[in-house]
């Protein structure tokens, strides 16, 4: 039988806000454990929330980008569990009442798009860290992360295959990047998703069992864990078996998940109206600023380099993937007359060398217009191709302009033709035999005799030139 | 001369003219202290060594001639779950018996700068549950009225410091009558402001939506005092008021004349206790007297009060009082085998019997299939029991009625039956799930020579309505000069 | 309404509280006790009636996002029942 995957997601988001929700405290990467901490955060008897207003507008402006409704009354909610990185034994979540609801962010598979529904978005405080002693006999607890402000973007179970659950989390990623709403860091956990999967006939209508894949944090275990997980449904069915409603926890070195260990009663949350903060009210006036506020987004963005730069609709989508090599692109062409030069720059050498060093655009080491003065120096004929991929490497390198690059190391096309043709010459001597080739017609014995000669000059000749000598000392 | 007889308002003219000392004055509490403390019980931690370093630094204010806040030298007593850095809050508790707070409550450093004289911290219910002071982990405090009889509660230890002058005043908290009730059973002044009125930061919490830090005091010119020193918006407290609060003390003033009380039928009718109904008769006759109107009025869900007050109140604690698991503070069990197991044990045994009670029920009403029966309903009612006052108060500028049903009753008399201790709360609880101010008074004597307490109940933030009611009562009949003899 | 005992029990592991056989028989009368009396709040008709979740109409009780700063570990620690290198140590928490 054929079976048809039917996924949904609830991707957690750390919003990049300088401070916790409900405290002052700093909401920084890193640091030794419980230095980010208060008697607010760490739960201490009598403390009390005051919610940061930017978590508001910043769960606002995620809602506005995904064409959610925004609730005007909005309200806090307790969901009540015991568990040792969450020190009030409550998480201050949204219940009933969630900041946006019924929207959608559209993705590209295969060449089909789709629209992906997104049932709401809501805030809530994140957790702390627990990690084992070194000697195994107990858990030791951080709570640097805990209280840190998290929106949960939950999907419809719209998804019908790993390809595409990778292609909504990659573009709920890109466009909370581009609102600056979330570093989308997805190795330090600042980004990362609960996958709801579940399989069916294909032709069925009804949903069959699902699970829940807590937690995975990059894109190849979002794509590995669901492969493996709708070929664990599936072969469980198949063999007569019944799937279990059960969370499960993927292990991406060891490529499969297990489940976790049940808790001793079904999860009963016990949600309430939180009655330690009062409503969220945001009404026309807020929202209309909070609009106002939003940059570009990727889709716009993306028809923009279309219209504007003429650019390919695969170059285009590639540019604007991610909001860092896009602002990095336009930097670039400020002034550059060769777009589709400085376009396939970027997306060959440079993405090639960011992927090599595991980096974002944003850690390109030089402002983007240098792109745009080696190509120019490339137009310009002051350097070879080949020579521009060295220039380019040291200016990543050493951050340096490409012209002064290329003079320090003494890397301009030489083309004195008095210099060149001592080369030349010397070219012909040495390799007669190919000389003898050529004569007798071997058009080949010439190219290898240009290869040598560019060798020769450290590829700094202009080949032009260098072709132009030879044959005038070869027919001579 | 009997200092701990007298009001912070007498004191202060003493410290003020230097007929007094602050050192000689915190000695004289601590020395009241150290005489009444083994029969009486109102303390859980007296703080003395730091009492009398304050009052030293203080005396050296009063030397230097500088202008102080009127209750600088003070001394005074705070209930056991407001935070206080450095000194223990317990909340009367098993679970907390250990923990030294590393911040202080908002009403805490409210009162450092009134440059008020901290004696310690005094004894209540465990986390503010019960209406007797008989559910500390501690120690039983005793009425000094009649040692063998209850102080009310669960600010049992903060009435009765301040009834036998082991406190010139104190702080308690109430959340459905727990400052109002133990001052009527001690014969002072408690005032319940209104929700919002006093920051919550720091008192450690009961039930969120019902709690209110109030004063405990001898007289309403105290109470005006102390409200002056405690109240005012908070930014630490979402639900903190954002309100301008009035000089407390302007408002007393000896005359009601024209002012409309009403009187609630279901206030007097059946349950309550005849000597303490012809009190509270007698107190409106002494404001007809004075010129104020007294008409009888209704309160039409005040029966469903208690049933909604235990389930929202009980609902809010059960999740306030999760954070207490062994992990960050305070106790954790000796035994155990794993996580689970810790969690178990540790909040099994360091909560009491009443504190587990609510939290079951508590736990049961917020559980999955009972939600909308039991929590949401109560909220509903919650919005009912709100609009009976409301329409009460289109006709009347306040309430009176009893505070509780009966006078103080003895130790162990009431305590294997919660159902019946929880019905005691009738007059009261309807205050704090309005989250309106209740004020009250001593009003009399039964015929055992134990307090009767008279309440007012006003509109929101008509505190000084109240204080103003009260004040004129006081003045005409002067049952708050009256002290215990212990 | 009936409070059974597996009731009590299921209640009692949600609140993390142990209850022993004896306790348990007690608690469930006292329980029933409680919850029958409190039933009593279906006698009012409520539907329409909007529930008060708070008493105070304020809305929008906002802080601006600053960093204040955090508190000394030490301090925080101090109360810990059992802590070591600077965490709160629990006993090991298997998944």
């Amino acid at each position: 039988m054929d079976y048809e995957i039917v996924m949904g997601l609830e991707i957690h988001a750390e919003l990049s806000t300088k401070s916790k929700i409900y405290c002052g405290c700093s909401t920084e990467f890193g640091g030794e454990p419980n230095t980010h901490c208060c008697p607010i955060c760490v739960g201490m008897p009598g403390v009390l929330p005051v919610l940061n207003k930017s978590v508001v507008e910043y769960a606002v402006k995620a809602g506005l980008a995904m064409d959610c409704n925004i609730l005007q009354f909005s309200k806090q909610d307790r969901k009540n569990y015991f568990y040792p990185d969450l020190p009030k034994a409550y998480q201050v979540s949204q219940f009933d009442l969630p900041l946006c609801k019924g929207g959608y962010v559209e993705i590209e598979t295969g060449g089909v798009r789709k629209k992906v529904g997104i049932t709401r978005i809501h805030i809530e405080e994140d957790a702390g860290k627990l990690m084992h002693d070194e000697w195994e006999t107990g858990t030791l607890v951080d709570y640097n992360r805990c209280g840190v402000p998290l929106i949960e973007i939950v999907s419809e179970p719209d998804m019908r295959s790993p390809e595409e659950a990778k292609a909504f989390v990659e573009n709920v990623k890109s466009i909370l990047e581009y609102l600056e709403v979330c570093d989308c860091k997805m190795q330090e956990g600042s980004l990362r998703a609960d996958v709801n999967l579940s399989v069916r006939p294909v032709g069925s209508t009804a949903f069959g069992t699902r699970t829940e894949m807590k937690n995975l944090n990059s894109f190849r275990s979002i794509l590995r864990s669901a492969e493996n997980e709708a070929r664990r449904q599936i072969s469980e069915i198949e063999d007569g078996g019944r799937i279990i409603q059960e969370t499960r926890r993927w292990d991406d070195t060891k490529g499969y998940s297990y489940a976790m260990r049940s808790k001793e009663e079904a999860h009963d949350y016990r949600y309430f109206p939180e009655p330690d903060l009062v409503p969220i009210v945001v009404d026309d006036e807020w929202l209309g600023r909070i609009r106002a506020s939003l940059p570009e987004l990727p889709a716009a963005r993306r028809e923009r380099y279309i219209r504007e730069f003429n650019l390919p609709e695969y170059d285009a989508a590639l540019l604007t993937s991610s909001k860092r090599l896009a602002d990095f692109f336009e930097d670039a062409i400020k002034g550059s007359s060769n777009i589709k030069a400085v376009s396939n720059w970027i997306m060959g050498e440079m993405m090639r060398i960011l992927k090599e060093k595991e980096l974002e655009a944003d850690a390109v080491p030089f402002p983007g217009h240098y792109l745009a003065q080696l190509v120019s120096l490339i137009d310009k004929g002051t350097i070879s191709g080949t020579i521009a991929r060295k220039v380019f490497e040291k200016m990543f390198e050493s951050g340096k302009e490409p012209g002064l690059i290329v003079k320090e190391e003494g890397l301009e096309v030489v083309n004195d033709e008095g210099a060149l043709s001592a080369i030349v010459r010397k070219i012909l001597d040495t390799n007669p035999q190919s000389v003898a080739d050529f004569k007798s017609g071997k058009e080949k014995a010439f190219g290898f005799l240009v290869g040598q000669a560019m060798r020769e000059m450290k590829g700094k000749a202009d080949p032009q030139t260098i072709n132009k000598l030879l044959r005038e000392e070869l027919e001579n | 001369m009997k200092f701990y007889e007298l009001t912070a308002h007498e004191l202060s003219g003493l410290l003020r003219s230097r007929k007094l000392g602050v050192v000689e004055l915190t000695q004289a509490y601590l020395k009241r202290i150290d005489e009444v403390e083994s029969v009486v019980g109102s303390y859980i931690t007296v703080s003395r060594a730091e009492a009398l370093k304050q009052a030293e630094k203080l005396q050296n204010e009063f030397d230097s001639g500088a202008e102080l806040p009127p209750l600088a030298g003070i001394p005074a007593g705070i209930k056991d779950n407001m935070c206080t850095e450095g000194i223990p809050t317990t909340c009367a508790s098993k679970i907390l018996s250990d923990f030294v707070p590393p911040y202080n409550a908002t009403v805490v450093e409210k009162l450092a700068e009134q440059k008020t004289v901290l004696l310690g911290k005094l004894n209540m219910d465990e986390f503010a549950m019960g209406g007797s002071t008989e559910n500390s982990y501690f120690k039983q405090t005793r009425n000094p009225w009649n040692t063998e009889r209850v102080p009310g509660g669960s600010s049992g230890g903060s009435a009765a410091a301040v009834a036998c002058g082991e406190a010139v005043f104190a702080l308690g908290s109430d959340t459905g009558g727990s400052i109002r009730q133990p001052a009527a059973f001690c014969g002072v002044v408690g005032m319940k402001p209104t929700y919002g009125a006093v920051s919550r930061y720091g008192l450690v919490a009961f039930a969120s939506s019902l709690d209110q830090i109030g004063p405990l005091t001898k007289d309403i010119t105290d109470c005006a005092l102390v409200l002056n020193a405690i109240s005012g918006h908070d930014k630490m407290d979402s639900t903190s008021a954002p309100v301008k609060h009035p000089d407390y003390t302007k408002a007393l003033v000896n005359d009601v004349k024209g002012m409309r009380i009403g009187i609630p039928k279901e206030y007097i009718g059946e349950g309550i206790n005849e000597e303490v109904k012809k009190a509270i008769l007698d107190a409106a006759e002494v404001y007809t007297k004075l010129g104020a109107i007294c008409e009888e009025c209704t309160l039409p869900v005040t029966e469903y009060a208690i049933p909604a007050y235990y389930l929202v109140s009980s609902a809010e604690a059960s999740s306030n009082l999760a954070r207490f698991d062994g992990i960050k503070y305070g106790y954790r069990a000796e035994k155990y085998t794993d996580l689970l197991d810790l969690y178990k044990q540790t909040r099994s045994e360091g909560f009491g019997p009443e504190v587990k009670r609510r939290i079951m029920l508590g736990t049961y009403a917020l559980s999955s299939g009972y939600y909308d029966a039991y929590y949401k309903k109560a909220l509903q009612v919650r919005t009912l029991i709100r609009k009976g006052f409301d329409e009460a108060f289109s006709k009347f500028d306040l309430i009176l009625g009893p505070t509780a049903p009966t006078t103080a009753y003895k130790i162990g008399e009431k305590a294997d039956d919660p159902l019946a201790m929880y019905l005691g709360d009738i007059y009261t609880v309807s205050v704090n799930i309005a989250g309106l101010p209740g004020l009250v008074l001593p009003c009399g004597f039964d015929a055992e020579g134990m307090p009767i307490g008279l309440q007012l109940i006003g509109k929101p933030y008509d505190e000084s309505m109240l204080l103003r009611a009260g004040y004129t009562f006081e003045q005409n009949t002067g049952y708050h000069l009256s002290r215990p003899q212990i | 309404m009936k409070v059974t005992r597996e009731t009590i029990q299921h209640v009692a592991d949600l609140a993390r509280l142990n209850i022993t056989e004896a306790e348990i028989d007690k608690l469930t009368f006292e329980m029933e006790d409680i919850i029958s009396y409190v039933d009593k709040l279906n006698e009012l008709d409520t539907k329409d009636v909007k529930p008060m979740e708070h008493v105070i109409p304020i809305q929008n009780v906002l802080r601006e996002d600053r960093v204040t700063g955090s508190f000394d570990r030490e301090k925080l620690l101090k109360s810990a029942p059992s802590q070591e290198n600077g965490c709160y140590k629990v006993p090991k928490v298997v998944e």
